[in-house]
C-alpha cells in the first residue's frame, strides 16, 4: 500500500479545498471500496480526506413527497427507513440485495454511487486496463468476461457497473447534489454516469474537489409500487447477472406509465428508455413486455462468455413487468 | 460423573475466537518485527532477465530485497511427500529464487523486507522485473496431446493405475452401459486467514510461527531446506484460520520468511495477500474424469472404468487420487482406475477439502444415477444392490454403515413417495428435484506413531499436550474431553495444549484422520497417567485402596474409588501428597495398524438434496441438504456436525460453479477466481 496522509476536517469547505489542491487526494466515506483498492494498489491516492465528520447523514423530507438521502447516510439506515420503504420500495430492496449486512452498515450512499467496477482485470493491477491505465488496452474484451456488460460498452471498456442502488435511482430520476470549489450544482443521476467511450477512466462528470452531499428522490406516485429484482448465481453477497428496477401503472388493460432500469448488463446503471417508449400505450400483456425487452436489448454487444445476459435480461424484464402490472 | 466424550461440549476456545483474543500467526507480537512481501512472477514461463531494485530499496523503511541473485542457496532440493506421512512435506519439488527460471505465474522472484507490512507491500510494488517469456501451458486443452501415465502419484505413495479383472470383457457381457465424462475447473482453498509465517532467529536456532495444519511438517521441511538440525527448528501455531488442505504442506514462503529473517537479523513476518493465495499454496488441479459402468438388468455391476486426466506442475507427478474409493464402494469383478497427467506452468497442486474423493465420488454417483434411471430402479435401491460386502481384497469392512446411512438419511429427508419423473414438481417459477448420493472416504493409515503427554499436579489440575494444531476443527475441545474422561477429571481441570513442536509429535492434521490419530495418543497418555496413580494407591499401605485390584478402581472427579464400594477411595492429590509428589506425568503413544491390515477401510455416508431450478432464468438453488454418516465413535456431536456440514457445503459448491480460470495472453497464465457458488440454504445433517 502506497504511503498516504489522512485528514478528517470538520467542515465541507475545508474538505473540498484539500481535495481540490491535491490531484492525488480522494474523499473517504465508508471506505468499503476505497481501502480495498488502496491495499491492492489500484488506487494510488496520497491523501485521504475523511468526510465522516460532515453533516450529511440524514434522510430528509422534500416537498411533494420526495426524500433527500444524505451522502453519508449508511446503506442499511436508508434501506430500513420507513419512508424509503413506503415511497421507494425498489430503492430499499436494491440496497438490501447489495453487499452484506456488515458492508451496508459502513458503506455510504455517496460512496455507493462512486464505487469502482469489479472487473478482475481492473482490480488485478497487472492486466491491460484502460480504466486504470489509459491507453493500455482492455484485457476483458477477449478475456474471462462472463460478468461483463453488453450495453453501453466500447472497445476500450466492457466493465459492468456494479451498483444495485444506482439502478433504482436511475429508474426514478434521482438527482445528485454536489458542492465544489465553484459552488453547488445538481446532476441528474443518469448524467452522473458516463459511458466508457474512449475515456473509460472518466466515470463521472465531477471536477476535482467536487463532493456529493445528497441524492434527491423526487416524489412520484408510481415509485411507491416499484420493485427491484436481482438475478445472480448465488443468493446472497453476489453481484447481479441481471437486475431490474421497475414500476408500472396500467389502466383499462393499457400501460399508462412505466419506469424501467437494468443492472448487471450495462457499463452504467441502465435506464431502459427504448423499452419504456415501447410500453407506454401498449396493451399490458406478456407479449408487450417481451417485445419491449427485446427492443431494449437489441443494441447489446456480446462477448465470448456473456451472450447469455441478453436472453436472461429479456426474460427477467418480462417477468418483472408482468408481476408489477 | 458421566463421560464428556460424546457430549455436545461447546468449544473451549470459542470465547477467545469471538472476542478477538485468539492470536493468529499474523498477530504474534515480537520485538523488532520486520515484514516481508513477495513479488510474484507476472508470466507463467520464462526467465528473469533483469530486476530493477533501486526504487524499492529507496522506499521508506525497506531493510532488504532478496532475489535469486542474493538469496542463499537451499541446502538440499525439496522432495514432495504428503504431510500425513510425518516426514518433510514441501508442497512441490521446487524451491524458487535459486536461479532465474520462472515456471509458473506468482512464483516468488523477490522478497522485500521492510519495517511495516504496508511499506513492504508498497516497496514490492516498486520492484521492476523484466522477463524473457517462453511458451506456456496453463490448461489441459493447451497440451492434451502430451498426456502421460505416471508410474506413481502422490509423492510416490500411490500407483497411478489400479485394476483387477477385465473391464472390456465386463463391458461386453453387460446388459446396459453408462458412460459419463466431466470437466472440472481448478479450485483454490482461500481460507479466511491467508497463509502466514513469522520467523525469529536466536543464534542458530529458529522459531517459526506458522499458519499450518502440520507443525511437524513445517519443522522437518525447513530444517531440510536450510540444512539445519531438526532440533534447532521449533514451530509454533496457536490458531489457524482455516486450512482446507491449502495449509497441509509446507510451501516456499515459509522457508523464505526464515531466510529473510536471517538476512535482516530481525524477526520477519511474511503474510500472503489474498491475490497470492491463488499462486502460493497449491490448488485443486484442473481435471477431466470419465467413467464407464457395465451392468446387468438387476443392477449388479459387470465393469467399472474410471479415468482421470489432470494438469500438474513441471516438477511433480501429482494428482489428487480419484479412483481409490470409487473402485471399492460397489461390488464389481472388473475394475480399472487410471490417472493421466499433463504438465503445465502451474505450481504443484495439492489436497483440497475431501481431496480426490470429492470429485471421484461425484463422477461415480452421477454415473450410478444415470444407471438407476436407465434401469428404472430407485437410486437408493440401486446403491443397496450394488454395495460391496468386502473390499476388493476380500477383507471385511472395518465398519460398514452405508445401508444404515442410506436408510436414515432417506427417512429423515422424506425420500419415499417422491415422484421421480423429471419436471413434475413445481413451486411457482421453480422446478423442484430431489437426488441422493452415497459418500465414502478412506481411513488413512500412512502415518507413524502418534505421541502425547499428560501431567497432573497434586492440586488435581492436569495439562495434556501433543503437537497437533487447531485450525478450526475443534481438536482443542475434543482432546480436552478425551483427556478428562481418561483421567477421571472434570473438563475444567484439564488444559489441552498443542501447536508446538517441542511437544510430543503427531502427524499433520490431514486426511480426516486428526481426531482418530490424536485422540488415540491423548487417551493413552491420560489413561497411562491414571493407571500410574491407581497403581501407586493400591500399592500404598496407607491408602484406602491398598491391595485392591486396579481393574476394580474407577476415577471420578479426581477421586479413585472401588467400583463396587464407592465410599472406599481417595483423591489423586492425597496419594501424591503422601509420596511428596507435586506432579506426575506419563507419555502415551499409538501406532496405526499397517496399511495391509486385513480390513476394508472406508467411512460411509449418504446425502440427499432438494434442488430448485428456474428454467427460464437458469438459476439453481439448493433448498435442502440432508446427510447421514457413519464415522465411527463421535467424540463431540457439535464439532462433528460442523465438520460434516462443512464437507457437504464444499461438496455442493464443487459442482455448482466454483472455479478458478486462467487468463490468456498478454497477462496470460495468471489464475483468476471468476465465478462463485450458488445460494446458501439450510443443510440439515444428522450425526
Amino acid at each position: 500500500m502506497r504511503p498516504l496522509s489522512y485528514a478528517r476536517p470538520h467542515d465541507a469547505a475545508t474538505a473540498v479545498a484539500m481535495v481540490q489542491r491535491n490531484p492525488d487526494a480522494a474523499f473517504l466515506a465508508g471506505g468499503t471500496t476505497e481501502v480495498d483498492l488502496l491495499r491492492i494498489g489500484v488506487h494510488r491516492h496520497d491523501l485521504l480526506v475523511d468526510i465522516n465528520e460532515l453533516p450529511y447523514r440524514e434522510v430528509e423530507e422534500l416537498p411533494g413527497g420526495g426524500l433527500r438521502l444524505g451522502a453519508l447516510s449508511r446503506m442499511s439506515d436508508v434501506a430500513r427507513d420507513p419512508r424509503v420503504m413506503a415511497r421507494f420500495p425498489a430503492v430499499s430492496q436494491a440496497l438490501l440485495l447489495g453487499a452484506s449486512e456488515q458492508l451496508r452498515n459502513m458503506a455510504s450512499i455517496g460512496g455507493n454511487l462512486c464505487q469502482r467496477v469489479r472487473c478482475g482485470y481492473f482490480r488485478d493491477g497487472i492486466s491491460p486496463c484502460n480504466k486504470r491505465d489509459p491507453g493500455a488496452g482492455c484485457a476483458a474484451v477477449d478475456g474471462l468476461n462472463r460478468g461483463h456488460a453488453v450495453l453501453g460498452t466500447s472497445p476500450q471498456c466492457i466493465a459492468t457497473h456494479p451498483s444495485d442502488l444506482a439502478v433504482a435511482l436511475v429508474a426514478f430520476d434521482a438527482v445528485v447534489h454536489v458542492i465544489g470549489p465553484g459552488g453547488s450544482r445538481a446532476i441528474a443521476v443518469d448524467d452522473f454516469y458516463l459511458l466508457p467511450g474512449d475515456a473509460p477512466q472518466r466515470e463521472h462528470p465531477l471536477g476535482r474537489g467536487e463532493l456529493i452531499v445528497a441524492v434527491d428522490l423526487p416524489g412520484e406516485v408510481i415509485a411507491a409500487r416499484s420493485t427491484y429484482v436481482k438475478v445472480r448465481d448465488r443468493q446472497s453477497y453476489e453481484f447481479a447477472l441481471v437486475s431490474v428496477a421497475a414500476a408500472l401503472t396500467v389502466s383499462g388493460g393499457v400501460v399508462q406509465d412505466v419506469r424501467l432500469a437494468l443492472g448487471g448488463v450495462g457499463t452504467k446503471p441502465w435506464r431502459a428508455r427504448i423499452a419504456e417508449a415501447e410500453l407506454v400505450g401498449a396493451p399490458a400483456t406478456r407479449e408487450s413486455y417481451e417485445r419491449a425487452a427485446v427492443a431494449e436489448m437489441s443494441g447489446a454487444e456480446v462477448r465470448e462468455h456473456n451472450a447469455f445476459k441478453v436472453p436472461l435480461a429479456q426474460r427477467t424484464i418480462a417477468r418483472v413487468l408482468a408481476a408489477a402490472a | 460423573m458421566s463421560p464428556v466424550v460424546g457430549q455436545e461440549v461447546d468449544r473451549v476456545d470459542g470465547p477467545a475466537k469471538v472476542t478477538g483474543a485468539a492470536r493468529y500467526t499474523g498477530e504474534i507480537v515480537l520485538q523488532d518485527l520486520a515484514y516481508g512481501a513477495i513479488v510474484g512472477a507476472t508470466i507463467p514461463s520464462g526467465r528473469v532477465r533483469r530486476i530493477e531494485l533501486d526504487r524499492a530499496l529507496a522506499a521508506d523503511g525497506v531493510l532488504a530485497v532478496l532475489t535469486h541473485e542474493n538469496l542463499p542457496k537451499i541446502a538440499e532440493p525439496p522432495h514432495l511427500l504428503p504431510s500425513l506421512v510425518g516426514a518433510a512435506a514441501p508442497g512441490e519439488s521446487f524451491f524458487p529464487m535459486q536461479d532465474a527460471a520462472v515456471h509458473y505465474a506468482g512464483q516468488p522472484v523477490a522478497v522485500v523486507v521492510a519495517d511495516s507490512h504496508e511499506r513492504a507491500q508498497f516497496a514490492a510494488s516498486l520492484v521492476r522485473v523484466e522477463y524473457d517469456r517462453t511458451a506456456s501451458v496453463t490448461t489441459i486443452d493447451e497440451a492434451r496431446d502430451s498426456a502421460y501415465e505416471p508410474r506413481t502419484l502422490f509423492g510416490g505413495l500411490m500407483p497411478a493405475r489400479m485394476a483387477h479383472g477385465d473391464v472390456d470383457a465386463g463391458l461386453a457381457v453387460a446388459d446396459l452401459r453408462v458412460d459419463v465424462a466431466y470437466r472440472f475447473a481448478a479450485n483454490h482453498h482461500n481460507a479466511l486467514e491467508t497463509s502466514a509465517t513469522t520467523a525469529a532467529w536466536d543464534g542458530d536456532r529458529l522459531t517459526l510461527y506458522d499458519s499450518t495444519m502440520g507443525i511437524r511438517a513445517t519443522q522437518l521441511t525447513v530444517a531440510h531446506l536450510l540444512g539445519m538440525p531438526v532440533s534447532d527448528v521449533r514451530v509454533v501455531t496457536h490458531f489457524v484460520g482455516g486450512g482446507f488442505g491449502g495449509k497441509a504442506m509446507t510451501w516456499p514462503h515459509v522457508t523464505l520468511a526464515a531466510m529473510a529473517a536471517r538476512q535482516v537479523d530481525r524477526p520477519v513476518r511474511l503474510m500472503l495477500t489474498r491475490t497470492q493465495a491463488f499462486t502460493s499454496t497449491g490448488h485443486r488441479e484442473e481435471q477431466e474424469q470419465t467413467m464407464s459402468l457395465g451392468a446387468r438388468r438387476d443392477g449388479t455391476l459387470t465393469a467399472l472404468r474410471h479415468h482421470k486426466l489432470s494438469l500438474t506442475s513441471p516438477f511433480d507427478d501429482w494428482a489428487e487420487p480419484a479412483t481409490g474409493t470409487t473402485t471399492q464402494v460397489y461390488a464389481c469383478p472388473n475394475v480399472e482406475g487410471v490417472h493421466r497427467l499433463v504438465r503445465g506452468n502451474v505450481m504443484t497442486s495439492t489436497f483440497t477439502r475431501g481431496p480426490g474423493e470429492t470429485v471421484g465420488m461425484f463422477v461415480l454417483e452421477t454415473a450410478m444415477d444415470e444407471l438407476a434411471y436407465a434401469l428404472g430402479v430407485d437410486p437408493v435401491e440401486l446403491r443397496l444392490r450394488c454395495h460391496a460386502d468386502t473390499d476388493p481384497r476380500g477383507n471385511p469392512w472395518s465398519s460398514d454403515g452405508l445401508a444404515e446411512c442410506l436408510g436414515v438419511a432417506a427417512e429423515s429427508f422424506g425420500w419415499s413417495g417422491r415422484d421421480p419423473r423429471p419436471r413434475t414438481r413445481r413451486d411457482g417459477d421453480w422446478l423442484i428435484g430431489t437426488g441422493m448420493a452415497a459418500a465414502a472416504y478412506p481411513v488413512a493409515f500412512f502415518m507413524p506413531t502418534q505421541r502425547a503427554r499428560a501431567r497432573i499436579y497434586a492440586g488435581g489440575d492436569a495439562v495434556v499436550q501433543t503437537g497437533t494444531q487447531e485450525f478450526g476443527t475443534g481438536v482443542t475441545t475434543v482432546m480436552t474431553q478425551v483427556a478428562a474422561d481418561a483421567l477421571g477429571l472434570p473438563m475444567d481441570a484439564v488444559r489441552f495444549e498443542a501447536g508446538d513442536t517441542d511437544l510430543p509429535n503427531t502427524s499433520a492434521a490431514v486426511g480426516s484422520s486428526g481426531a482418530m490419530m490424536v485422540s488415540a495418543a491423548v487417551h493413552n497418555a491420560a489413561a497411562g497417567l491414571r493407571d500410574q496413580l491407581v497403581a501407586m494407591a493400591v500399592a500404598d499401605a496407607d491408602s484406602p485402596l491398598h491391595g485392591a485390584d486396579p481393574a476394580e478402581v474407577v476415577v471420578e472427579d479426581g477421586r479413585m474409588r472401588l467400583r463396587s464400594r464407592p465410599g472406599v477411595g481417595e483423591t489423586y492429590g492425597e496419594v501424591m501428597g503422601r509420596h511428596h509428589l507435586e506432579d506426575a506425568e506419563a507419555l502415551g503413544s499409538w501406532t496405526p495398524p499397517p496399511p495391509d491390515t486385513p480390513h476394508g477401510l472406508l467411512t460411509f455416508g449418504a446425502q440427499f438434496a432438494e434442488v430448485a431450478v428456474d428454467p427460464e432464468l437458469g438459476l439453481v438453488r439448493v433448498r435442502r441438504l440432508g446427510g447421514a454418516f457413519a464415522p465411527g465413535r463421535v467424540l463431540n456431536p457439535k464439532t462433528a456436525r460442523s465438520q460434516l456440514m462443512g464437507g457437504m457445503l464444499w461438496g455442493w459448491a464443487r459442482p455448482c460453479w466454483r472455479a478458478t480460470g486462467w487468463t490468456r495472453p498478454p497477462a496470460g497464465g495468471t489464475p483468476r477466481a471468476w465465478a462463485t457458488t450458488w445460494c446458501p440454504s439450510t443443510p440439515t445433517p444428522r450425526t
